[in-house]
């Protein structure tokens, strides 16, 4: 019998876990049709929206979350998976708005005053909308006004911000510093992240927790969310 | 000078008289040994670590303390020819534990630029991309192949969609990288803007640091080819 290549490859005719495993492949190597497929198909077989966005999209880029930190995959990969999983969001994003299922908690993020590299920052937007956040997203060159405005704003559980640049990086410490004078600084969790930052940065700055990749961000959020509840119950 | 193309390399170049190492980054090579024969001095060896480094600062730190390592004892005085060079600090325990001094600021854009132009033009517009001669000749591996743009040009506004200029920080006068770094900045959809800089703080840092081990800074024995 002829071997079926890729290309003869019918999402239709794979079981539920065969696709879900086929669409962990296909996010790997940034097949954005296929994701879009992927999600419809799993849609019409009756899974809720959240099941396929948790099991499918973000289990399959957080998979290739490790492989970039692992030095397995590289930027172009992480991007390709990112705009294949950005495919299977849109599909999505109305049907979890209609379904109104609870949120999890609101963040707002954004790259730091100085620095205009998002990739890593939109990742973990991404990541923690798909783990059931509402995502604020202030996008690059934020002045410590726009944090504070957009906290007063949106009164989110968590402020996460971002930073690709060493010289950019001491920035975070600024709008941190900022939140403790103006008395605010504990109605918010912080997270920080980025390439060139580390845990012990993180501390020095003051903030929460320092995230190293997307994936971690959003388990992180979703902890330190859970924690705040639990203890604000308890008092 | 053809070792020096290629960003894998690890050049050696050994002095006549080899009291003095510099431990420098591959992609200053050229500017180290420009700013070496223009002091005349014969007794400086350069050593070179990979300057794809320059891409992946985070490996920068253990590379530099594997080679001090390697090298320890041979030379009278060492000197390191980086700068943080996106190493968060990193780079200077390292340093540190080996007794060794490194170049001045956060990047090579600032000690080639003079690190105050340099923040000035970041803080003009942090929009800005910077070639230096290294990467205007590198471009095309360095860049537009390592960040897959060859394979992918869909991902060139998801790389450089919040770039607004590229800034091609001239060490020399070379028509050949001039004509490079315009047709990047083209590529990328960049304006563009050149800026003569010579070798920056690359010669006083160097002066100060040869000169010492002589008595006192030593005088300027040559010109950089070109002065801001």
């Amino acid at each position: 019998m002829q071997a079926m290549s890729d290309d003869d490859l019918d999402l239709n005719d794979l079981t539920d876990d065969e696709l879900v495993s086929q669409m962990h492949d296909d996010l790997y190597d940034g097949l954005a049709e296929e994701i879009v497929e992927g999600t419809n198909i799993l849609l019409e077989r009756g899974w809720p929206a959240e099941k396929v966005l948790s099991d499918a999209l973000v289990e399959g880029m957080r998979i290739v979350g490790i492989d970039f930190r692992d030095g397995i995959l590289f930027v172009p990969e992480v991007l390709l998976a990112a705009n294949a999983m950005k495919g299977g969001m849109a599909v999505l994003r109305p049907l979890l708005a209609e379904t109104g299922a609870e949120r999890v908690g609101t963040v707002v993020i954004g790259t730091v005053k100085g620095d205009i590299h998002d990739i890593g920052k939109n990742l973990v937007a991404m990541m923690l909308e798909g783990a059931g956040f509402e995502v604020i997203d202030l996008g690059i060159n934020n002045p410590v006004e726009s944090y504070l405005a957009a906290l007063e704003e949106h009164s989110p559980d968590i402020l996460g911000m971002s930073a690709l640049l060493t010289t950019t990086m001491p920035y975070m410490k600024v709008v941190i510093d900022t939140m403790v004078e103006q008395g605010i600084r504990d109605d918010y969790i912080v997270l920080v992240g980025g390439a060139p930052l580390n845990e012990e940065f993180g501390k020095a700055v003051g903030a929460d927790a320092y995230c190293r990749d997307a994936a971690v961000a959003a388990e992180t959020a979703q902890a330190l969310v859970l924690a705040r509840r639990a203890a604000a119950s308890a008092s | 000078m053809q070792q020096l193309l290629h960003p894998d390399a690890e050049p050696v170049f050994e002095a006549e008289r080899p009291e003095v190492l510099v431990l420098a980054c591959g992609a200053i090579a050229r500017e180290v040994l420009a700013v070496i024969a223009m002091n005349g001095w014969e007794h400086v060896t350069v050593r070179c670590l990979p300057a794809k480094l320059h891409t992946t600062p985070r490996k920068i730190p253990a590379a530099v303390d594997h080679k001090l390592t390697e090298l320890a004892g041979r030379y009278e005085r060492t000197f390191v020819a980086y700068a943080d060079c996106g190493t968060a600090g990193a780079l200077e325990p390292v340093l540190e534990r080996h007794g060794v001094e490194r170049l001045p600021g956060a990047h090579c854009y600032g000690f080639l630029a003079g690190n105050d132009a340099w923040e000035a033009i970041q803080e003009q517009d942090p929009a800005t991309f910077y070639l230096t001669d290294f990467l205007a000749r590198h471009f095309e591996a360095l860049v537009w192949r390592g960040l897959g743009l060859d394979r992918h040009p869909e991902l060139l506004p998801d790389l450089f969609g919040n770039y607004r200029r590229l800034v091609y920080l001239a060490q020399t006068d070379d028509q050949g990288l001039l004509a490079r770094a315009q047709d990047a900045a083209q590529r990328l959809g960049l304006a563009f803007e050149h800026r003569r800089t010579g070798y920056g703080e690359l010669i006083p840092a160097l002066q100060r640091f040869v000169g010492h081990g002589e008595g006192g800074d030593s005088p300027l024995r040559g010109q950089s080819p070109t002065h801001a």
